[in-house]
């Protein structure tokens, strides 16, 4: 395996996909970067020009110690500060699901990225479905593992819901793959067959 | 900034150091100052550690706040008791890693260290200058260092970095020689002065001018302004700490005493330490001095001067990466004036990492020991460096 395939492989399943679709040399803005890895990885191996917002002391630190440009601060705030198509690539992973208000930070990424990137935990997944169905009480799941008074997410989304939000919005779907993993599981695999019901992320690349 | 000089815990250490000096501006060839006033001869002392490479790309150039000096790291002699100011930052593999840069540390102009300032001798009079130097500006102080880095043979500098009234320094090198500078690191500082930060400016020059000793500023030949100066100090220290770190380093503890003593002795904890460092001040600085740091640092408006009143206009003369941190308990340059800049940079689309660092310690907050610090700047630094040697 080479060192390129090895990296990768240590970075969460949703974050490996998002890699792939990242040409080299590009733009990148990551929101919610977290402690850098995407950003790291695709510096190093996709050469391109990255800095990332996160509001997590502990984590922009880490970020900054590796050399990373990082920036704290809240994503939705901070995303009003730059320029108009400042970036090639937007991302946002695994956090849409946290956003008060995901129309208009659909709109802000759009704004100053060509293409944006979205991942989340899909509500739809047949756990979810039968919990709710034959118990009656909110969901809980490995992807979503709060209860409905401690979760930080607070939107309920399916792969069909973005999908319309997308089309709502007039943007474009340029790119989809929904995949089966955990939230932070490096392993996983993607769905083709009913990807509503059977795929636990979905991930979008969108354009304008 | 406050003192808070100890050893190093690890003994690590750039060990003996040496203050020079540079001269420069002989007349005719004053240095003209932003007022238009001439001043020459100009001396600047500066201290170095580390040494200049062979593509001389490892150059890092420290500034100092108002009370600093040039000697940042390392002792003068075997048995000094403090090393420098910020010895827990610059040594050999330290934040600031004098095995692999060559680190500069310059004085101001302005200064009572060893730099041209209003206690020197002005060579028209041989007399000091007192009220006679002329009101410097942030940008003469930056001027003149670049003189200084001219003379170490340092082209391209690969950082700026400095804190407070230094930190405006920082600000100042990346606007005015923007191709010199690969990054800058800006520390608890600001653009521009609030009007709280002047008013605490002021109240503490008035303590020294309403001083009888201060005398118009003659008072080489008599006794000086001791009463005056410390009390200014002790306006500092306050401005320094936070309320926080007040409460926890003094709370409401008495001196040495079980009771009150029903006097105007100092009974309090807080009022003895300011006493303390008030007094510890007049020993080693000048009165003239303080005036015209603390004007030059309430004058300083990066915007107005080069933004005409746009923070965004200002900084798109910048080319540096920034590293932009400030403080969360820091009320005299409040983390909402770094922000400020970091927007300023983000529209220009500037290279910026920005972080607010949980700190007790107010103002402060810089000069201490903080392990965060120490690796945001080192991380910082090894990328910066990596980026023009591969």
């Amino acid at each position: 395996m080479s060192t390129v395939e090895s990296q990768l492989n240590h970075m969460r399943y949703d974050l490996q996909i998002i890699a792939s679709w990242i040409d080299p040399g590009s733009r990148v803005l990551d929101l919610g970067c977290g402690s850098g890895e995407l950003l790291r990885f695709l510096i190093n191996n996709k050469q391109v020009r990255g800095s990332g917002i996160e509001l997590e002391e502990d984590k922009v630190a880490a970020c900054i110690e590796k050399g990373l440009t990082v920036l704290q601060g809240d994503i939705n705030a901070e995303v009003l500060d730059y320029p108009d198509l400042a970036f090639d690539y937007v991302i946002l992973s695994q956090t849409l699901q946290q956003v008060y208000a995901p129309d208009k930070l659909i709109r802000a990424i759009m704004r100053i990225g060509k293409k944006g990137i979205v991942s989340f935990p899909n509500f739809s997944h047949w756990a979810c479905r039968l919990q709710l169905l034959y118990t009656g009480f909110a969901p809980v799941t490995k992807q979503l593992p709060y209860q409905w008074y401690n979760t930080p997410n607070i939107r309920v989304i399916t792969i069909k819901d973005f999908r319309k939000f997308i089309d709502d919005v007039g943007l474009t779907i340029l790119k989809e793959v929904a995949i089966n993993t955990h939230s932070q599981n490096r392993y996983g695999k993607t769905i083709k067959f009913l990807p509503n019901v059977r795929a636990t992320y979905g991930i979008f690349l969108i354009g304008n | 900034m406050s003192e808070y000089i100890e050893h190093d815990r690890q003994g690590v250490s750039v060990g003996i150091v040496e203050k020079k000096l540079f001269t420069f501006a002989e007349p005719p060839d004053e240095m003209v100052l932003e007022n238009g006033a001439r001043l020459g001869p100009v001396t600047l002392a500066y201290e170095t550690y580390g040494t200049l490479n062979a593509e001389k790309s490892n150059a890092i150039l420290i500034l100092h706040a108002l009370s600093g000096d040039s000697h940042a790291a390392g002792y003068y002699g075997e048995k000094d008791e403090k090393p420098g100011w910020w010895d827990i930052m610059v040594g050999p593999g330290k934040g600031i890693d004098t095995d692999k840069y060559f680190v500069v540390c310059s004085n101001i102009i302005g200064s009572c260290m060893g730099s041209t300032g209003p206690c020197s001798i002005n060579p028209k009079t041989v007399q000091p200058y007192a009220l006679d130097f002329p009101v410097v500006t942030i940008g003469d102080m930056v001027v003149a260092q670049k003189r200084l880095m001219e003379h170490l043979g340092v082209e391209n500098i690969l950082c700026v970095v400095g804190g407070s009234i230094g930190g405006m320094q920082v600000l100042e090198w990346t606007v005015r020689y923007p191709n010199k500078v690969m990054s800058a690191i800006p520390l608890a500082t600001t653009t521009k002065h609030s009007a709280l930060a002047i008013a605490f400016n002021e109240v503490a020059r008035q303590a020294i001018m309403a001083d009888p000793a201060w005398n118009s500023g003659n008072y080489y030949y008599g006794p000086k302004p001791n009463l005056g100066l410390a009390v200014a100090r002790m306006i500092g220290h306050i401005t320094y700490l936070s309320d926080e770190s007040m409460r926890l380093k003094f709370g409401r503890r008495l001196q040495d005493k079980s009771d009150f003593s029903f006097n105007f002795d100092a009974d309090f904890q807080v009022e003895s330490y300011l006493r303390y460092q008030g007094k510890k001040f007049v020993d080693r600085f000048d009165a003239n001095s303080f005036l015209y740091i603390t004007k030059a640092g309430d004058y300083y408006d990066m915007e107005k001067q080069y933004g005409d009143g746009s923070a965004v206009k200002a900084f798109s003369k910048a080319a540096a990466q920034f590293l932009v941190v400030s403080f969360t308990s820091d009320w005299l340059y409040p983390t909402y004036q770094s922000k400020s800049m970091v927007k300023a940079m983000k529209k220009n689309g500037l290279d910026v990492s920005f972080l607010e660092i949980e700190a007790e310690w107010g103002h402060d907050a810089f000069l201490l020991p903080n392990e965060r610090l120490t690796t945001l700047i080192r991380g910082f630094l090894e990328r910066v460096y990596r980026g023009i040697t591969t």
